[in-house]
């Protein structure tokens, strides 16, 4: 059994991660919450560009996705802050949140009377939030009750050679102590769907995995163009990969060789009461990709790359992979393990994977990864509908 | 090391993991093969004679078809490997016609 040190919650899931949360329901306040944030140590916002004006599923997913974050366990207390007349209504957004049992608080704009009164009124209410979140003290609680997100970008062939191999057996790892990890970036299962659907563990799973595979390839399809040049994108392509089918097949490896015991849609949470590997429809694009299996439930992100790059999360800490030697050297202010030792020869996937699974037991007890300690927050929602 | 990875007997290329130069011979699976182009590092060279058409296997799946013949030693990337999915521009040009 291995043991965590975290922070509990009302509804019984277990944060790495104590954070001040600032949602804006809408671009509108987007600018208002970030200001918001920016008066108190250790306030996040997630400004972005949504939230009014989207219809049917579309809709629900970006609602889906701000609940998420509101809910994941990583945070201790969130501000919801909306424009007041945007289509996502606040008051929405944070009843949902407070299910979960954590102090929840809405702002409008429109209410508060304009900016600057909403920042005053905001910044009160999270300077309040920040004295209970600091007073709050890490608990032991077990390895099993942590999500794990796997996460692939600007891959070059040395991701399915060496780090996504090694991530896979950390993944491995933390199934076998009873952990869940989610694998994810459906447009990167396109050429390899045939390998993940037949480790799910029902009939039901697989034809559902198969099918979101075929719905974003048609989608690609209808754009009557060929999918390579966005996928695999331009910098895969120089670094050798060829087909999204030999991206595929390298990319599925980060999921170890475990049985696919659920398949979400984008921001669904994971059931609690079924750990295991899970798959969820994401873009293969990293900041949505990241965002929906956050907003799922992932209180932790192993990201492995081959060019190199900087991403991180606004509440989940995300440990960056290369088997890339050169990129490691290259990139070492945003690499936080190098895989590339498998390349050299220096050292085999299990021993990569051992220290993969180590690094996430010492930040998961509150180490920074890179990302991290440089203050990288991206955040992105995964539109499928038009704005009108 | 032997500046390959050939990730399954199936595969016919594999994968570089040093920059290959035109005329070097390198042993393949106890096979000499003398490298026909450049090949940047991580990138492909094939190791079996590939007919236009033909599908070719990488991790002992298919990664796509050869758009021309692929001779052994050969440099295998986007100017001779097509994939055969995601391909709205074909779908296009079938409802064209």
């Amino acid at each position: 059994m291995i043991r965590l040190k975290g922070y509990r919650r009302a509804d019984g899931h277990w944060g790495i991660r104590n954070h001040l949360l600032i949602i804006p329901t809408s671009v509108c306040a987007s600018e208002t919450a970030s200001r918001i944030a920016s008066l108190i140590p250790g306030a996040v916002a997630i400004p972005h560009q949504h939230g009014c004006c989207q219809v049917g599923e579309d809709y629900k997913q970006t609602v889906r996705t701000l609940v998420g974050f509101g809910r994941n366990p990583n945070v201790g207390a969130v501000l919801v802050v909306g424009l007041g007349c945007e289509g996502i209504q606040p008051q929405v957004v944070a009843e949902e949140i407070a299910k979960s049992g954590k102090p929840v608080e809405t702002i409008t704009i429109q209410q508060c009377g304009g900016t600057l009164k909403t920042i005053s009124a905001g910044a009160e209410i999270c300077a309040g939030f920040a004295r209970i979140l600091a007073a709050q003290e890490r608990e032991e609680f077990d390895i099993s009750e942590l999500v794990l997100g796997l996460e692939c970008g600007g891959s070059d062939p040395t991701s399915g050679i060496a780090s996504n191999p090694s991530v896979g057996r950390a993944s491995n790892r933390l199934i076998d102590a009873g952990g869940t990890s989610i694998l994810s970036e459906t447009t990167e299962l396109i050429g390899a769907e045939h390998l993940v659907a037949a480790r799910c563990v029902t009939q039901e799973l697989a034809d559902r995995l198969v099918w979101m595979v075929k719905r974003i390839e048609e989608k690609s399809i209808s754009y009557g163009v060929d999918l390579r040049g966005t996928q695999p994108t331009p910098g895969n392509i120089e670094g050798g990969l060829t087909t999204i089918e030999e991206k595929s097949l390298g990319c599925i490896y980060k999921a170890g060789d475990k049985p696919v015991v659920g398949v979400l849609e984008y921001a669904e949470p994971v059931d609690s009461a079924v750990k295991g590997l899970y798959f969820m429809d994401t873009p293969g694009e990293d900041i949505d990709s990241i965002t929906g299996m956050v907003a799922g439930g992932a209180q932790i992100v192993v990201f492995t790359t081959g060019r190199g790059t900087p991403t991180g999360c606004p509440i989940a800490p995300v440990i960056k992979v290369t088997g890339n030697p050169e990129t490691y050297e290259r990139m070492i202010d945003n690499i936080d393990i190098n895989a590339g030792r498998v390349i050299l020869e220096e050292a085999s996937l299990e021993e990569v994977g051992q220290e993969i699974f180590d690094m996430m037991i010492r930040v998961s007890n509150g180490d920074l990864t890179k990302a991290e300690s440089l203050g990288h927050r991206e955040f992105g929602i995964y539109r499928i509908g038009d704005t009108f | 090391m032997n500046g390959y990875v050939h990730a399954s007997e199936k595969d016919n290329l594999v994968t570089c993991v040093r920059a290959m130069k035109a005329g070097e011979r390198v042993l393949v699976d106890g096979t000499e093969v003398v490298v026909r182009n450049d090949i940047p590092i991580y990138h492909k060279m094939a190791v079996s004679e590939i007919k236009k058409g033909e599908e070719v296997y990488k991790y002992g799946e298919v990664m796509g078809v050869a758009s021309r013949d692929i001779h052994i030693g050969e440099w295998a990337h986007i100017h001779n490997v097509d994939s055969t999915r995601g391909r709205g521009d074909i779908a296009k040009r079938e409802v064209q016609q």
